[in-house]
């Protein structure tokens, strides 16, 4: 490492087409109240937006939040536009309204922790924190 | 452990997840970043225009940003973009929200962005920024653009790595705007009223002449105020050709070197104090003494004893 402490960047997106992103937003704060740099990009992303930008903004992870039920097509959307770009080593983290039974194939597709409504926030942190973590290793390795 | 030089052949065949990793190097202090930053192409670097764009937050930066991106794309212009925002002197995190306005562009490999937070470095900023800007010049971008929130120290020092500064007001910011009158307005190559749909923006342009005015200008019948309205595009070839203009005669005569040459020096600086840091701190640190005494004697100590070292 060099002279400063790493800072561990993600970003943080909203992709498909409903409207509002308070959920996301709250993501964003309580993350950069945990010391996090925090790239936000705003609602209605294109997967292949949101992988173009994290590669550009070189984050560690990046945090997809839908509320519209869009998630089983655009989380997976997400690792492939990330992998057509030599970025499949950043970390995907997705959260919303995901009913339960969605979550297992989400996660085989590559999502590495999916929150909803009744994830504590502290949870949530924890697991960006291990997304860096490991990412951040890969990286020196 | 990254290989440097195809590192560098990739910047240069630009490759975003280089340029990105590359900008990592240099933001986070990594002694990696030396080699890169000596290979890239100091012919690119200097052909290179670096504006920069301050102002209040609010007065419509980033969306004149984004508009002004689509301008130079339009001619086919590589371009750069480096938006800083404050951290939190709290946790040391950050909100980086300047992208939203420019997500158009994502998928334009050749617009090349990157937010970055001020994580309170007293030193350090101005030279990750300086440098990010060199990277992206020799990755082929032919203007850069700084962004940054006009209100700090740190923010002016910003400024003034810049070849040409934009300071943005709009009606409606107040006080805002009063309070950085002072120093701003006399670095500022240009002012930009945007938001020049809104009420209060006519008085608010004549102010802006009148500060204007002030200053010699670089020759005559240069405009000095631009309004625009960023959200519908107004206004912003006229910026665009203002900006260009003052590139044109800034290369013409000795001024684009002199400005040049003095970013560099402060670059230096500011890398020094950067690079200082850790030993001073890992000094105080190991310091026994530090209980007693005025704190200034004992910073001249601590100092003898780096020199000694
Ligand atoms: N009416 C009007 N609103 C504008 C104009 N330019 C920007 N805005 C709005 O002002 C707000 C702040 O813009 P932003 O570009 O984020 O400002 P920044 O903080 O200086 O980067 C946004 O809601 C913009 O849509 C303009 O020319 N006219
Ligand atoms: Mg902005």
């Amino acid at each position: 490492m060099g002279v400063n402490e790493r800072k561990k960047r993600v970003l943080i997106a909203k992709p498909g087409l409903d409207g509002h992103d308070r959920g996301a937003k709250f993501i964003a704060r309580a993350l950069r109240d945990g010391g996090f740099e925090v790239i936000y990009t705003g609602i209605r992303r294109t997967p292949e937006e949101i992988a173009a930008a994290a590669v550009q903004e070189d984050v560690a992870a990046i945090g997809l939040s839908s509320l519209s039920g869009g998630h089983n097509r655009l989380f997976p959307a997400v690792i492939e536009a990330l992998a057509k770009i030599n970025g499949s080593d950043i970390q995907v983290l997705g959260g919303g309204v995901i009913p339960t039974e969605d979550i297992p194939a989400l996660k085989e597709a590559g999502i590495r922790e999916i929150f909803t409504p009744g994830t504590p926030i502290e949870i949530i942190i924890q697991s960006f924190q291990e997304a860096c973590d490991l990412h951040y290793r890969h990286r020196s390795a | 452990m990254v290989e440097i030089s195809p590192l560098i052949k990739a910047i240069t065949n630009r490759d975003s997840r280089a340029i990105a990793r590359a900008i990592t190097f240099v933001e986070d202090g990594d002694r990696q970043a030396d080699l890169i930053l000596t290979g890239l192409d100091p012919v690119l670097i200097e052909k290179a225009t670096v504006i920069g764009i301050t102002g209040p937050p609010g007065a419509g930066k980033s969306t004149l940003t984004d508009k002004l991106i689509s301008q130079y794309r339009n001619q086919n212009e590589r371009i750069g973009v480096i938006a800083i925002d404050p951290s939190s002197p709290i946790s040391g995190g950050a909100i980086l929200g300047d992208r939203i306005r420019m997500m158009k562009h994502a998928l334009d490999n050749d617009v090349v962005m990157r937010s970055m937070a001020t994580r309170g470095r007293l030193g350090g900023l101005c030279g990750a920024a300086g440098a990010t800007a060199r990277i992206m010049a020799g990755s082929g971008c032919s203007t850069i653009i700084i962004e940054t929130v006009g209100v700090g120290q740190s923010e002016m020092d910003i400024i003034r790595l810049a070849d040409i500064t934009a300071l943005v007001v709009a009606p409606g910011l107040g006080d805002d705007i009063q309070a950085m009158k002072a120093g701003l307005l006399e670095v500022a190559d240009l002012l930009v009223v945007n938001k020049a749909d809104c009420p209060g923006a006519e008085a608010l342009a004549m102010d802006m002449e009148t500060v204007a005015r002030e200053k010699p200008p670089l020759a005559d019948n240069l405009a000095r105020v631009c309004l625009t309205v960023a959200t519908e595009g107004r206004g912003i070839k006229e910026l665009s050709e203002a900006l260009a203009r003052i590139d044109y005669l800034q290369r013409q005569g000795d001024e684009h070197v002199r400005r040049r040459q003095q970013a560099r020096t402060m670059e230096v600086l500011d890398w020094s104090l950067e690079m200082l840091r850790p030993g001073l701190q890992d000094l105080i640190n190991r310091h026994d003494v530090l209980e007693t005494g005025d704190p200034r004697l004992l910073a001249a100590e601590i100092i003898k004893e780096l020199m000694n070292h």
